[in-house]
């Protein structure tokens, strides 16, 4: 057995032996541009069976919504990106330090209610708050900020009250339960959390370098990184919406209990950014305004994509944990605020 | 006076590790550029149309020069960067799941699938909702409506500005599973994954065949006759066809005017 560990070890990563390890690397990398145009050019060779195969309804339907989720998607993404670069270089970590209470359970509630001027989706969430753990801030408060932040900005809460003229109560009601679920969440973090699920964000800092070096590269990491994980699961969401029939939302929403649940897992499956779901969810007239809060909370906290993308940037460790207790607690609070409010 | 020396550091001693990872960069670089570039392509042609509002047009714009100058900041940098400053800012590989940025590629520019159309409209039940007021009409003469405010005037305003006149609608013809044909529009409120359908349920003078996902321009009258949609329950009005003519798809495939 000792025999066999030997290599093993040498071959996964040893920290020091980069002499051994360099001609094997640089094989394996050597090959990655030219296995890009290799790719490109097959798939440019064989464009015409491809659409073929492609050519049934089923797949047309899949391919145009996951292009859809891909291109709405991408601004918010690359506006998220921008921001978490200029967050990285050009934001001292003093600064973050002077902004926030000193005592975490305080700067909670301060980092959620701060995530109400982050004009985007949940897509430019996920790199902002990785670029504050980086800058020093709370996991706490930045967990906080990561919930916050999609669902209580100016333009979701806009197109709330617009998606629900005769409801304004909804408005109302999606800033409590979503502000409430992450200020919980962070102190929940706070209290349960360890260090050791959070894993570091895996990118070394940029001291030492120009600002332009560690701008550009902060943005070109955290596209190619947050960019993959958006495609699986534009890819997930695509599947689900083609795939699951209307029928099935017709039986669920005839149940009070069901139809609430029904509706946070639709938004979990569904990923459909956090400007737009109130729109869906006021087409889906057969449910209460409860189980549509629901539907409104959740979504921009807890979804596929997020759930990739989250894994992509915090680790799967972490993403594992913190995923299904957002999406229970979630579900809690907006089923207990449209009781009160609604 | 002479800070660059571009030849010096090909030297294979040291340049193998920065030689590594310059390459990596490059790839990096080439998927970016790629990525940059077909979403300007689709920005500035009416292929954006299929999958988004044109609303996000800007933004696509915006986001595609962005991604080319982070291509283009990838290459200078590399190209400038010495050899014994080479290792500091890139210890980590680069992902593995990077490489999926190359689907959208491929599906938007070998592909390019086509918007929604009768297969989804099947499948989604109609979204019609009460609009929240009726602008006002000319008084007489023809009318032409869109397929969702035709549907919310025939079903909330009992048709109240549409009788005893000509109207014609443009529309993409989906058959239930019963054959019966409609006159379909889907609607986005933000990008095809929430795009929903608005029905119109085709009487009269209907042309013997019809192929799903023609697009058609009817002319007709209104009809007070309504019928349900099997998948939702939600209310469809007929429209009685007097002339329907094949018309190309629209650059804009959807319709947004009915929720404003």
């Amino acid at each position: 057995m000792a025999t066999t560990t030997t290599p093993t070890r040498g071959t996964e990563e040893p920290p020091r032996h980069d002499d051994e390890r360099a001609p094997d690397e640089d094989s394996r990398h050597l090959t990655s541009p030219l296995l890009l145009t290799l790719v490109l050019l097959t798939a440019v060779m064989f464009q015409d069976p491809v659409r073929r195969a492609l050519a049934a309804p089923v797949m047309q339907s899949w391919m145009t919504v996951f292009v859809a989720v891909v291109l709405q998607a991408l601004p918010f993404l690359v506006l998220g990106v921008l921001l978490s670069a200029a967050i990285a270089v050009f934001v001292p970590p003093s600064f973050f330090a002077r902004a926030l209470p000193k005592r975490p359970a305080l700067a909670v509630p301060v980092a959620g209610a701060a995530g109400a001027v982050l004009p985007g989706c949940e897509c430019a969430s996920v790199p902002v708050a990785g670029a504050l753990v980086r800058r020093g801030v709370a996991p706490a408060a930045a967990l906080a900020f990561l919930l916050s932040a999609p669902a209580i900005n100016p333009i979701v809460l806009t197109a709330t009250a617009v998606a629900f003229p005769g409801n304004p109560e909804m408005v109302l009601a999606r800033f409590v339960a979503s502000l409430l679920v992450a200020c919980a969440m962070g102190w929940l973090w706070q209290r349960l959390g360890r260090a050791d699920w959070l894993r570091p964000p895996a990118r070394s800092s940029y001291e030492g370098q120009g600002r332009g070096v560690a701008f550009w590269g902060s943005v070109r990491h955290d596209v190619m990184h947050a960019g993959g994980f958006l495609v699986v699961g534009a890819m997930a969401a695509a599947t689900l919406k083609s795939v699951v029939p209307g029928e099935w939302l017709r039986a669920a929403a005839g149940n009070p209990v069901l139809s609430v649940l029904a509706l946070a897992a639709l938004a979990v499956l569904l990923s459909i950014c956090s400007e737009a779901d109130a729109f869906v969810a006021a087409s889906l007239t057969q449910f209460s305004l409860t189980a549509r809060l629901t539907f409104l909370v959740v979504g921009p906290m807890i979804d596929l994509k997020l759930f990739a993308m989250q894994a992509g940037t915090f680790g799967r460790t972490f993403a594992l944990r913190f995923a299904p207790a957002t999406f229970a607690l979630a579900v809690l609070v907006s089923a207990v605020t449209g009781a009160v409010l609604l | 006076m002479k800070p660059e020396k571009p030849l010096e550091p090909e030297k294979p001693l040291e340049s193998e590790k920065p030689a590594k990872s310059r390459l990596n960069h490059q790839a990096q670089a080439a998927l970016l550029f790629l990525l940059g570039a077909t979403v300007l392509h689709a920005g500035l042609t009416d292929l954006h149309l299929r999958y988004v509002k044109s609303g996000l047009r800007p933004l696509l714009l915006l986001s595609g020069a962005v991604l080319i100058a982070a291509a283009a900041a990838t290459v200078w940098y590399e190209w400038r960067r010495r050899p014994h400053s080479g290792h500091l800012g890139e210890p980590h590989r680069e992902p593995r799941v990077s490489w999926l940025l190359t689907l959208p590629l491929f599906a938007l520019i070998l592909v390019a699938p086509p918007a929604l159309g009768s297969y989804s409209a099947n499948h989604t039940g109609t979204a019609l909702t009460k609009p929240l007021g009726y602008p006002d009409l000319p008084d007489k003469g023809p009318l032409r409506l869109g397929v969702g405010e035709y549907a919310a005037r025939a079903v909330y305003d009992h048709g109240r500005h549409l009788r005893g006149r000509p109207i014609s609608i443009t529309g993409f013809v989906a058959l239930d599973g019963t054959g019966a044909p409609y006159l379909v529009r889907m609607s986005l409120n933000c990008c095809a994954a929430d795009a929903q359908p608005v029905k119109i349920a085709l009487t009269g003078e209907v042309p013997p065949v019809l192929q799903p996902d023609t697009w058609l321009e009817i002319t007709g009258t209104y009809t007070p006759r309504r019928t349900k949609d099997p998948v939702n329950d939600g209310p469809v009005p007929y429209f009685r066809i007097t002339h329907a003519k094949p018309v190309p798809a629209p650059s804009d495939p959807y319709d947004d005017a009915w929720n404003g």
